[in-house]
C-alpha cells in the first residue's frame, strides 16, 4: 500500500491517539495545544449539530465540535468523562470532544498506510492514512474535518 | 535601525508634520496666524523635505522645496499673502499629504494637480520654475563649499555676550570621516558644526582628498572628512551627544594641552583653509551656511541650511533647538519653537494585548467574587473588602489602558477640512467647515472607521446641503455656508453632530424617489421622519447626475451600516431653509460594553444596553394573540410585536409566548419597536467584546461573545439583525397602526 504523500518514508512523526465513537483516530501532536477536561459549553444558534456551541480557553472563544458526531458516528452524551483536546488548524483554534485521549504513538514515515478509497460522505476526505497499532489501527484525522463547517472553505 | 524602520518613522512624522501643518495653514486662512505659526508651517515642510531627500523621493522634495521657498518668502514678510496666495498654501498642503501618501505607497506617480500648483508656487516665489530634482539643496550647497574652498571659520558661542570667556582652554579634537552615505541618512555637516558652536569654539578643516574626478563624482554621496577642534568648558558626554547618530563616523578625543597650531599634521593636504577670526554669527549667519557661491544658486534662504533637517526619523529634541536658534536669531525671532509633546509610538497590537489581558483580569476578578459569595462569606468580611479593593483597582487598571488607545478626533475633523476645499471647489460653492470638540477623544479603531463615513456625509453635505452662493444670497444667506462638524462626550456616547446651513431636506422630492424606485408603496403615507430615513435605505440617492463627489450609488446606506457595524447610530433632523443636521453617536469603545444578563431558553445572552429601551413585565391582558402564533404587546395604547428571542435563535422551537416572559423593548432605527420575550433577567454589567469570527464565524443574531463571572461564554445579541430575522415585523406594525386592519403577519 502506497504512503501518502506528504510524509517521507525517513520522517519521524509524533501522533496522539484518541477514541472518538469508539474508534481509534490520531492528530499530529504539533496540531494539539492542550488536554482538558469537558465542560459545559454555550451553544450556538443556527449551528451545525457537530457544533456543541463555544467554550471559553483563558480568554479566546473557541468551538467545540462533536468529534463522532463530524465523523458520522453518532452523538457523544458529553459527561465530565469526556476530554476536550484543543488543537490549531491553519490559524483557528478548535476545541474536540472526544471518547478519551490514550497514547503518543512515535512512527516513521514508511510505516504509515494510505487510506483505502471506499465509502462515501467525510470518510475518504477525512482519513489522511492509517497507523498499525496493536489493537489494531488508527486513522490519521485530516485538519480540515477538525473545524466547523463554517471555517471549512476557510482552512 | 534598517533601512525600512527608517522610512517607516519618517512616514509616521509626516503625519505628524502634516497635521501641523494643516491645523498652522487653517490659522492662517482664519487670520490668526503669527509669526511662530508660519514659521511652524516652515519647519514642517522643510523637515519633511530634509527627510524626503534622505530617502530619494524627488517628488516630494521637489514640490517641497517649491512650497518651502514661498513660506519662507511669507516668513521674511516679502510676501504678504493675499485671499488667492493663502488658498495655494492650503491647496500645497493637500498635494503634500498626497505627495506623501503616494511615496508611501511606492509610487512614483505625479499628481495630475501638481503641475498647476507648482507653477502657482514658481508665481508667488517669484523665482523661475526650475528643475531641482535631482539635487538635494542641502547637498548642492556643500559640495558649492567643496569647489570652491570649504574654509574652516570659528563660530563663535552663541550668545557670547553674556556667557564668560571659557577659563578652560581644554576641549576635544574629533575627526569626522563622513561616509558616503551621510546625506543619504539625512545628516547635515553644518547641522553638526553649529551644534558644536553652542558648545564652545569651533575650528573646522575639510579634508577633500577623497573627491573623485568628473564623471565618477555622484552628488548624493558624501566625499568630504572634517577635522575639528572644539575649545571650551564643556563635557565630553555633550560633543558625544552632538554625535550621537553618528558615533561610527567620528573619533573624539580630548586635547591633552592647548594645541595653538591646530592641524599642523595636515599638512599633505591642500592648505585651501584661512581661519576666519571674530566672524560674528548674528551678523553673517549665512556664512557658516553658504560660503560665498559663486553662481547664484535656487535661492535657497539662509536660515534654512541651518534650520532642522530631519534626521530621517532619528530627530531629537537637542537638534531641533540648537538648529533652530541660531536660524532665528538673525530674525531677531524671539523664542524658540515650543518644545513639541513628547508622545511614545506603540505598536497597536501590543496595547490590545494589554487590553485583552485586562479585560481577562476583570473577568477573573468577578470569577473570584461570585465563588466567594457562593462560599457563603458574608459580605462585610475582610476578604470581601479586599476583593472591593481588588475590583476597584481592576477597574481603574481597565480605564487607564482604554485610554491607551483613546485618540483626539482632532486628525479626522482636520481631514474634513480638505474634503470640504475639495468639493466645494468642485461644485463651485463658497463652503467654511467649523470644528468643535476637536480635542474629543474616542478609540483608536472608532477613529480609523470613522474616516469613511464621515468624509461622505461631509461630501453630501457640500454637495446636496449647501447650496450654491446665488441661491443662497437670493434666500437671504449669507454666501459662504457654513458645515459645523462636532464631537462631544454624552453619557457614555460620543456624539458627533454634521450640520449645514443649507436648504434643508426636499422631503417632497425624496419621497418621489423613493417611490419611483419602489422602496415604498406609492400610496404610503410616512411621516417626516419616516420620509427623512428614507435617505438611509439601500439604493436611495438623491443625486440627480452622477458627480464626481456624492452620489457614487453608495449612499447614506452605507454610512448608516458603518455606523451601525461600530455600534452606533446616525440619526437625521431637517428644517427647510435653515438646514440639515447629521447625529451620530458612538460608544467610546469597541471593548467593552454595557448589558444586560438576560436568560431565553436556558441560554445566558448579553443584549447591549444601549437598544435596550425598558423592560417590561406584562400584564396577561397586555399580551393580545395576533394570527396564528403571534403576539403583540399592548403598550400605552400602541402594539408593539412581540419577538421569542429562544425561538428566533433557534435554541427552542414553537414555545408559546406568554405572560410570565419578561418583555425586553428594544428599539429599531428603521421604525417601531420590538419587544423580546426572554425567561429571566440577572444582572446589568460592563462587558468585555470578544470576537466569535477568530475562531469561528459570522453567527446572524449574534454580534459577539462576552465572558461572565463564572467563566462561562454568553452571546451577545445583535439587536438590529434580531429585527431582520424576525422579519421586518416593525415595519408591518407601523402600516397597522395606520390602518387599524388586521392581516396576517410572518410572526414565527
Amino acid at each position: 500500500m502506497a504512503r501518502p504523500q506528504q510524509w517521507a518514508d525517513a520522517d519521524v512523526l509524533e501522533f496522539v491517539t484518541l477514541k472518538a465513537g469508539g474508534q481509534s483516530y490520531c492528530i499530529e501532536i504539533t496540531q494539539i495545544r492542550e488536554i482538558r477536561r469537558w465542560s459545559p459549553v454555550t451553544a450556538l444558534p443556527q449551528a451545525e449539530s457537530a457544533v456543541l456551541g463555544v467554550m471559553n480557553l483563558r480568554g479566546a472563544v473557541i468551538p467545540i465540535v462533536d468529534l463522532s458526531d463530524r465523523l458520522g458516528l453518532g452523538k457523544c452524551d458529553a459527561s465530565p468523562r469526556h476530554v476536550i483536546m484543543v488543537v490549531a488548524v491553519g490559524d483557528k483554534t478548535v476545541g474536540l470532544l472526544v471518547d478519551s485521549v490514550s497514547e503518543i504513538l512515535t512512527v516513521s514515515g514508511e510505516q504509515i498506510c494510505d487510506a483505502p478509497a471506499m465509502g462515501r460522505g467525510d470518510v475518504p476526505n477525512s482519513i489522511l492514512g492509517l497507523i498499525s497499532i496493536e489493537e489494531g489501527m488508527s486513522r490519521i484525522l485530516a485538519p480540515s474535518v477538525l473545524l466547523p463547517s463554517v471555517l471549512r472553505e476557510v482552512a | 535601525m534598517s533601512r525600512d524602520d527608517l522610512k517607516a518613522t519618517f512616514f509616521a512624522e509626516c503625519e505628524d508634520l502634516l497635521e501641523q501643518l494643516s491645523e498652522g495653514s487653517q490659522e492662517m486662512i482664519a487670520g490668526n496666524a503669527d509669526d511662530e505659526t508660519v514659521n511652524a508651517i516652515f519647519r514642517a515642510v522643510h523637515s519633511i523635505k530634509g527627510a524626503a531627500g534622505a530617502f530619494g523621493l524627488e517628488n516630494l522634495v521637489t514640490f517641497a522645496h517649491c512650497f518651502e521657498t514661498v513660506l519662507d518668502r511669507v516668513r521674511s514678510g516679502d510676501l504678504v499673502p493675499d485671499t488667492d496666495a493663502l488658498h495655494t498654501i492650503l491647496r500645497s498642503g493637500d498635494m503634500l499629504a498626497d505627495l506623501v501618501e503616494l511615496a508611501q505607497a511606492d509610487s512614483k506617480e505625479i499628481p495630475e494637480a501638481m503641475p498647476a500648483i507648482l507653477d502657482k508656487l514658481n508665481e508667488l516665489s517669484g523665482t523661475e520654475p526650475h528643475d531641482t530634482a535631482d539635487d538635494d539643496v542641502s547637498i548642492d550647497m556643500d559640495m558649492d563649499a567643496g569647489f570652491f574652498g570649504f574654509q574652516p571659520i570659528i563660530l563663535d558661542p552663541i550668545g557670547e555676550d553674556e556667557a564668560p570667556e571659557p577659563t578652560d582652554e581644554s576641549g576635544f579634537r574629533i575627526r569626522l570621516a563622513a561616509s558616503s552615505d551621510l546625506f543619504r541618512n539625512g545628516h547635515d555637516p553644518v547641522l553638526l558644526f553649529s551644534e558644536l558652536a553652542a558648545l564652545g569654539r569651533v575650528e573646522t578643516r575639510c579634508d577633500m582628498s577623497g573627491l573623485p574626478a568628473g564623471d565618477e563624482f555622484d552628488p548624493e554621496r558624501c566625499y568630504l572628512n572634517w577635522d575639528i577642534t572644539l575649545r571650551g568648558p564643556m563635557t565630553e558626554a555633550a560633543v558625544r551627544d552632538v554625535f550621537m547618530f553618528l558615533e561610527d563616523l567620528c573619533e573624539i578625543e580630548p586635547i591633552e594641552e592647548p594645541d595653538t597650531t591646530g592641524f599642523a599634521s595636515a599638512e599633505d593636504q591642500e592648505p585651501v583653509a584661512t581661519v576666519l577670526e571674530d566672524l560674528p554669527f548674528e551678523d553673517s549667519a549665512p556664512v557658516a551656511a553658504r560660503p560665498a557661491p559663486r553662481t547664484a544658486p535656487p535661492p535657497e534662504p539662509a536660515p534654512a541650511a541651518i534650520d532642522l533637517a530631519l534626521g530621517a526619523g532619528t530627530r531629537s529634541a537637542a537638534l531641533d533647538s540648537a538648529a533652530a536658534e541660531p536660524a532665528d536669531r538673525p530674525k531677531g525671532a524671539k523664542a524658540p519653537p515650543p518644545v513639541p509633546q513628547t508622545t511614545l509610538r506603540v505598536d497597536p497590537e501590543r496595547v490590545d494585548r494589554l487590553i485583552n489581558t485586562v479585560g481577562e483580569l476583570i473577568i477573573n476578578q468577578a470569577v473570584i467574587a461570585q465563588k466567594l459569595l457562593e462560599m457563603g462569606l458574608a459580605t462585610n468580611s475582610d476578604i470581601m473588602s479586599d476583593l472591593d479593593d481588588y475590583q476597584y483597582l481592576a477597574r481603574e487598571l481597565q480605564e487607564g489602558v482604554m485610554a491607551i488607545r483613546a485618540q483626539p478626533v482632532k486628525p479626522l475633523f482636520q481631514r474634513m477640512q480638505r474634503i470640504v476645499r475639495e468639493a466645494a471647489d468642485v461644485l463651485g460653492k463658497e463652503v467654511a467647515l467649523v470644528a468643535e470638540g476637536e480635542g474629543t477623544e474616542i478609540d483608536k479603531t472608532l477613529v480609523e472607521r470613522l474616516a469613511e463615513p464621515l468624509t461622505h456625509m461631509i461630501r453630501n453635505a457640500v454637495d446636496h446641503g449647501i447650496e450654491t452662493p446665488e441661491k443662497r444670497i437670493a434666500a437671504g444667506k449669507p454666501a459662504l455656508g457654513t458645515i459645523r462638524l462636532s464631537a462631544a462626550h454624552r453619557s457614555g456616547d460620543v456624539l458627533i453632530e454634521i450640520a449645514d446651513d443649507g436648504a434643508g431636506l426636499n422631503r417632497k422630492r425624496i419621497l418621489e424617489i423613493a417611490v419611483s424606485k419602489g422602496l415604498v408603496p406609492g400610496d404610503a403615507k410616512l411621516t417626516e421622519p419616516e420620509i427623512d430615513n428614507l435617505l438611509f435605505m439601500a439604493g436611495f440617492s438623491t443625486a440627480e447626475k452622477v458627480t464626481n463627489l456624492s452620489g457614487r450609488g453608495v449612499g447614506m446606506d452605507v454610512v448608516k451600516t458603518a455606523i451601525t457595524s461600530l455600534g452606533g447610530k446616525v440619526t437625521i433632523s431637517s428644517r427647510p431653509g435653515e438646514g440639515t443636521l447629521f447625529s451620530i453617536s458612538l460608544p467610546l469603545t469597541l471593548a467593552v460594553m454595557d448589558g444586560m444578563v438576560i436568560h431565553a431558553a436556558g441560554q445566558t445572552l448579553v443584549a447591549p444596553l444601549s437598544s435596550v429601551l425598558e423592560t417590561i413585565r406584562p400584564r396577561p391582558q397586555d399580551v393580545v394573540p395576533y394570527g396564528r402564533e403571534g403576539r403583540l404587546l399592548s403598550i400605552r395604547g400602541t402594539y408593539v410585536p412581540i419577538v421569542h428571542l429562544g425561538n428566533l435563535l433557534g435554541f427552542t422551537c414553537g414555545d408559546e409566548i406568554s405572560s410570565d416572559n419578561i418583555l425586553i423593548l428594544i428599539r429599531s432605527e428603521r421604525s417601531g419597536h420590538v419587544a423580546l420575550a426572554v425567561d429571566e433577567i440577572s444582572d446589568q454589567r460592563q462587558v468585555v467584546v470578544k470576537s466569535l469570527e477568530g475562531n469561528y464565524g459570522a453567527i446572524e443574531g449574534i454580534s459577539a461573545a462576552t465572558i461572565l463571572g463564572d467563566g462561562r461564554i454568553a452571546l451577545i445579541i445583535d439587536t438590529d439583525a434580531i429585527l431582520t430575522l424576525a422579519g421586518d415585523l416593525g415595519r408591518d406594525m407601523a402600516l397597522i397602526e395606520e390602518t387599524q386592519h388586521g392581516k396576517t403577519a410572518a410572526m414565527g
